[in-house]
């Protein structure tokens, strides 16, 4: 998943110099340890799909697109809508992406990103049901990464909610046993709006949002999701390495601080007030 | 059909305290082929784990050429389920590969065995809440059965959150009408995580309940882990210090 070639020398001296320069609490690209790189998010750019966004982080460039459709809901969960969340790294999106089924952190990051958006209960997808047992509506919520450059978690997660927020749906009726649209365009009813904050640890220092350059050398990584009320609702560790105890739990901490900033940000770029 | 999660004693739905541990059983060495194996009943997880390796890698351009390549496989048999699994890795046990390989890998020195591969193999015959820390336990102990280099055990244990209570290791019922699950493992002697997952909403003050929770739960996992190994390499229980004098 990543545009750095990994060689064993290059990576071990970019290592060394990256821990040297987070020791006076500095980064390679100027930034503060807990900082952001500059968050774009436009809404409404494919106007054929019921709701989109295109979120960029710093280089990192990623396409949501929501289309809501009817379906039939699972037997287990009669009176429920459905949601599903998938992501695409697409092969034009890095020298070392390539076309063909997904790879296990492809796998990873659109499950990471629908367990942040299905556990906050964004949607509540109870009224999402045209007929009990029958008929629901099927919110499907695809992303196409167009570049990397790191931290694709939270650029997925941000668009996809960025597109939830600012979607539109049709709504259907029954008529004799069959589904028929009507004129009726609805916003989707959302709850929460859930904000995923990644943070990296490279050698004995916490950063947020890393770059493709940072996440070549990190130890491990860990993206914790938070809801409106500052609630945590979804986590996920990830990579080879080890977090302390003290640093999971202000981890915690990061993410709600920080996923309060990016919150606004979304609420600014979709005009969601709710 | 709604299950009383947490009745007015406090008790969970199969009699157990809101931080009680299910009945965990390990067994070291139960396949001859393997260079080191477990069998582990964790609740009604019925477990099997099999390492190989340190091996030649195949492919080779996988191999490393400073460390081995640790693999890992978790697989569910088709039987293991209410409903019958469909044999082939689905994207939930592709992910649960990938974290538990990124949970054992800190603990396990491969750098000790260059140019080699590692496998893990996993397959949970029966399943209940919590298989992939049943997996991860029973893994640490089969590569230490294996005689892998390893600077600790690995032990594992979730919390979760039941009709608004945070409590310790939640079974299939609890995962699936409760409302939130923390699978958390770690390495006792380093305190350092080396998995981590959540989903269910968790206020500030539960996330730290059932964070200590799970803590609490690996440390009694790693006790049932040593004796184990124990058991297998010096017969019951571990030597005493006047025995060995």
């Amino acid at each position: 998943m990543s545009a750095v070639k990994k060689s064993l020398v290059v990576e071990q001296l970019r290592r060394n110099q990256m821990i040297e320069l987070l020791a006076q609490g500095k980064r390679m690209d100027g930034r503060g340890l807990l900082d952001y790189r500059a968050i774009k998010i436009e809404t409404g750019i494919i106007p054929k799909a019921s709701g989109s966004a295109k979120v960029t982080i710093g280089d990192t460039q990623v396409i949501a697109g929501v289309k809501v459709e009817t379906g039939t809901p699972f037997p287990d969960t009669p009176d429920q809508g459905l949601l599903i969340v998938n992501a695409e790294l697409l092969p034009l999106s890095s020298p070392y992406a390539e076309p063909g089924p997904p790879d296990e952190g492809v796998i990873e990051l659109a499950r990471v990103v629908d367990r942040g958006i299905r556990e906050s209960q964004m949607i509540d997808v109870s009224q999402l049901v045209i007929k009990e047992g029958e008929k629901v509506y099927a919110v499907f919520a695809d992303v196409s990464i167009l570049n990397t450059d790191g931290n694709l978690f939270d650029t997925t997660s941000y668009a996809v909610v960025a597109a939830l927020l600012s979607a539109k749906y049709t709504k259907y009726e029954m008529v004799d046993g069959k589904l028929r649209p009507t004129e009726v365009k609805e916003a989707l009813p959302l709850r929460t709006i859930p904000v995923s904050v990644t943070i990296a640890k490279i050698g004995d220092s916490i950063v947020v949002d890393p770059t493709d350059e940072e996440e070549a050398v990190m130890d491990a990584r860990l993206t914790l999701t938070t809801d409106s009320n500052g609630n945590i609702c979804a986590g996920q560790k990830g990579e080879p390495g080890t977090f302390s105890f003290d640093q999971m739990l202000s981890g915690a901490d990061t993410s709600r601080m920080k996923g309060q900033e990016i919150r606004n940000l979304l609420k600014e770029a979709t005009g969601y007030t709710g | 059909m709604t299950t009383v999660l947490l009745d007015d004693r406090g008790l969970r739905h199969d009699g157990r305290r809101v931080d009680e541990l299910r009945p965990v059983k390990i067994e070291v060495g139960v396949l001859k082929n393997a260079n080191g194996s477990a069998y582990i009943e964790f609740g009604k997880n019925k477990i099997i784990a099999a390492v190989y390796g340190p091996k030649e890698v195949h492919p080779k351009h996988m191999a490393l050429p400073d460390r081995a390549v640790l693999r890992c496989r978790y697989h569910m048999s088709p039987f293991s389920t209410d409903t019958r699994k469909n044999p082939a890795p689905s994207r939930r046990e592709i992910e649960i590969s990938k974290v538990i390989r990124e949970a054992l890998e800190p603990a396990v020195l491969l750098y000790d065995y260059p140019r080699t591969a590692i496998d893990v193999f996993l397959e949970v015959l029966q399943s209940d809440g919590g298989s992939r820390c049943a997996s991860i336990a029973a893994s640490s102990v089969a590569l230490a059965d294996a005689g892998i280099n390893m600077k600790d055990l690995v032990c594992a244990c979730a919390a979760g959150k039941i009709a608004d209570q945070v409590v310790l290791d939640l079974d299939d019922v609890e995962d699936k009408e409760g409302s939130g699950d923390m699978p958390l493992a770690m390495m006792p002697n380093f305190e350092q995580v080396t998995l981590f997952q959540l989903d269910g909403i968790l206020s500030s003050q539960q996330f730290k309940q059932a964070f200590s929770f799970a803590l609490d739960g690996c440390k009694r996992v790693y006790q049932l882990q040593k004796e184990a190994l124990m058991k297998k390499y010096f017969g019951q229980g571990e030597p005493s210090m006047e025995e060995s004098e």
